[in-house]
């Protein structure tokens, strides 16, 4: 069933990870994720996914769950990792026919793997720890300075948030609404491409439908609750930076530098 | 005609959330009745329809449909989908065609009738359910709430199922679009002769309209049987959050401060001539 996908996956918990500011978090795994493409070798790597592996233990999360987050890019993983060993010129390990395996090949693909696994893993330690609706707010916060440029920085989170909101509903209707059809004789199950699509038909108009009509509704109560944009607007959760924060920030810093200075130091991986 | 053993369907199977919808449910329903079913939200009732037609697949436990067992093979499955016609919570959601007409027709076209076939079984559906033919070719858009919904029903209808399960057909709608709804379902049943399975909130509703009543509470058949039997156990249903008709509580009240009045009184009909008949009897001292 369509409810079983863990969609915006934001596991509620208690740990210092969950207590965290979100802007906090949002810059940290953008340098993270920066750092991971600047370091080329190996003790950096192994720095990183110790790192990496402290943090997912300090959240609470359990690792199965993360691994299955990654599974999903595992194909492209494995995609880029054959174009790199395949298309690389250098040193030839092995040949047959036209095919080449360079050393370097070899090298840049695991690279590459390393890089991946380890920015969806981390990447998806912000959602996991984070609720949809404060990843939303600390974006308008981080973007906060492009107002001066005019860009409706407000108005993009909220549409973000309500974007956030709905998904799970839109789910629950699309469940209903092909059960409906279903229970008409609406057969999903076989046939051609044409046939399949077509299927579609009884599905998406109806949930079209549906979802403009909450649109109309909902933006009728916001309406009704005198909401006009984010002019003159103020939170009842303000973000605040804690402790908690400076210390987060200062040891990933800490390990972000180390790597970059392992990288320096020791010779690269290729 | 239907016949359930040890019905068990689990939500989230095998997390800490694991769930029973229904627990160990064991029905016989006979074909030509008409069946109310009540229970609060979440005891089950939407869960169990969902299983008489196939659309859920119980954890544990058999479904029979005139004998057969219906997750024998996906034909007896998709069978099944046409014998039991299922109508949804607020079933007008589900149009979608760019004519009344179209939309009544896609079941039955699903069905594999001819075109003749499916054009007659479309007017005598909506035939059924009040729709006259000038609304053939409007959008079902176009239409009032009401009509959306009898359109939707007919929808339903127009494939000849030999069991018609209705869901809250009256949620959100006024007196008198429920009232409607509740006279088409009666007449239907007393036409076609069929099952009719009709889920409902309102007791009163029920009592009005079933011959039998299922009563269900946390996922278990709290009471099945004829509506006599069922409303004797008025104080257990009431315990459990559920009332019984304010016509019969009051007869039943009546009853018991020693007025000769019968106390299986369901509908305000019945309690008029019950109170007529006690007034013509002499000793009407109330």
């Amino acid at each position: 069933m369509l409810k079983d996908i863990s969609l915006g996956q934001f596991f509620p918990g208690k740990s210092p990870l969950h207590r965290m500011d979100p802007r906090v978090k949002i810059l940290l795994t953008m340098a993270f994720i920066v750092v991971l493409f600047i370091v080329r070798s190996l003790p950096s790597f192994l720095l990183i996914i110790v790192f990496l592996a402290v943090i997912i233990g300090i959240s609470g999360i359990s690792f199965r769950v993360v691994l299955k987050g990654v599974k999903p890019v595992l194909p492209l993983v494995l995609f880029t990792a054959v174009l790199n060993m395949f298309f690389i010129t250098g040193t030839p390990l092995w040949q047959w026919w036209i095919l080449t395996i360079t050393r370097e090949g070899v090298q840049l693909a695991v690279l590459m793997s390393i890089r991946i696994v380890c920015l969806i893993a981390g990447a998806s330690m912000l959602t996991y720890t984070t609720s949809p609706i404060a990843l939303t707010d600390a974006i308008e916060r981080l973007l906060k300075p492009l107002k001066a440029v005019r860009f409706p920085v407000h108005e993009m989170a909220m549409m973000m948030t309500i974007a956030l909101r709905f998904i799970p509903t839109l789910i629950e209707e699309t469940d209903k609404i092909m059960s409906a059809q279903k229970a008409r004789g609406a057969d999903m199950e076989s046939g051609g491409l044409m046939k399949r699509a077509k299927a579609l038909i009884p599905i998406l108009i109806p949930l079209f439908v549906s979802a403009f009509r909450r649109a109309e509704e909902l933006a009728l109560a916001m309406e009704c609750r005198c909401y006009q944009g984010g002019e003159g607007r103020t939170r009842m959760k303000q973000l605040r930076l804690s402790r908690l924060d400076g210390t987060a920030s200062a040891v990933s810093a800490a390990v972000f530098a180390a790597a970059m200075v392992l990288n320096i130091v020791l010779p690269p991986l290729f | 005609m239907i016949r359930t053993e040890h019905l068990t369907h689990l939500y989230s199977a095998g997390t800490p959330f694991e769930k029973a919808a229904i627990q160990d449910v064991n029905l016989e329903i006979q074909e030509g009745e008409l069946v109310g079913v009540i229970g609060h939200t979440g005891s089950g009732k939407s869960t169990l329809i969902q299983h008489l037609n196939g659309l859920l697949k119980p954890d544990s436990g058999k479904i029979y449909v005139d004998g057969q067992d219906i997750w024998e093979s996906a034909e007896t499955l998709r069978n099944t989908r046409f014998q039991v016609g299922l109508v949804f919570q607020y079933p007008e959601y589900q149009l979608f065609e760019e004519s009344v007409y179209k939309d009544i027709a896609f079941g039955p076209a699903n069905l594999g009738l001819s075109p003749e076939e499916v054009k007659e079984a479309v007017r005598r559906a909506a035939e059924c359910v009040g729709i006259s033919e000038s609304l053939f070719e409007k959008s079902p858009f176009e239409l009032s709430g009401g009509q959306k919904r009898r359109v939707a029903i007919a929808g339903v209808i127009a494939m000849r199922p030999k069991v018609l399960i209705l869901d809250e057909p009256t949620a959100g709608l006024d007196p008198k679009g429920r009232d409607t709804i509740l006279e088409l379902i009666r007449s239907y049943h007393q036409q076609e002769r069929n099952t009719v399975l009709l889920v409902s909130h309102s007791m009163e509703d029920i009592a009005r309209y079933s011959t039998r009543i299922l009563v269900m509470n946390q996922s278990r058949v709290f009471a099945y049987g004829d509506v006599d039997s069922v409303f004797s156990k008025a104080e257990e249903i009431e315990r459990i959050g559920l009332s019984i008709p304010q016509v019969t509580r009051v007869f039943t009240e009546l009853a018991r401060r020693g007025y000769p009045v019968q106390p299986n009184i369901y509908s305000v009909e019945a309690a008029r001539a019950e109170l007529l008949r006690l007034m013509r009897g002499g000793d009407a001292s109330c």
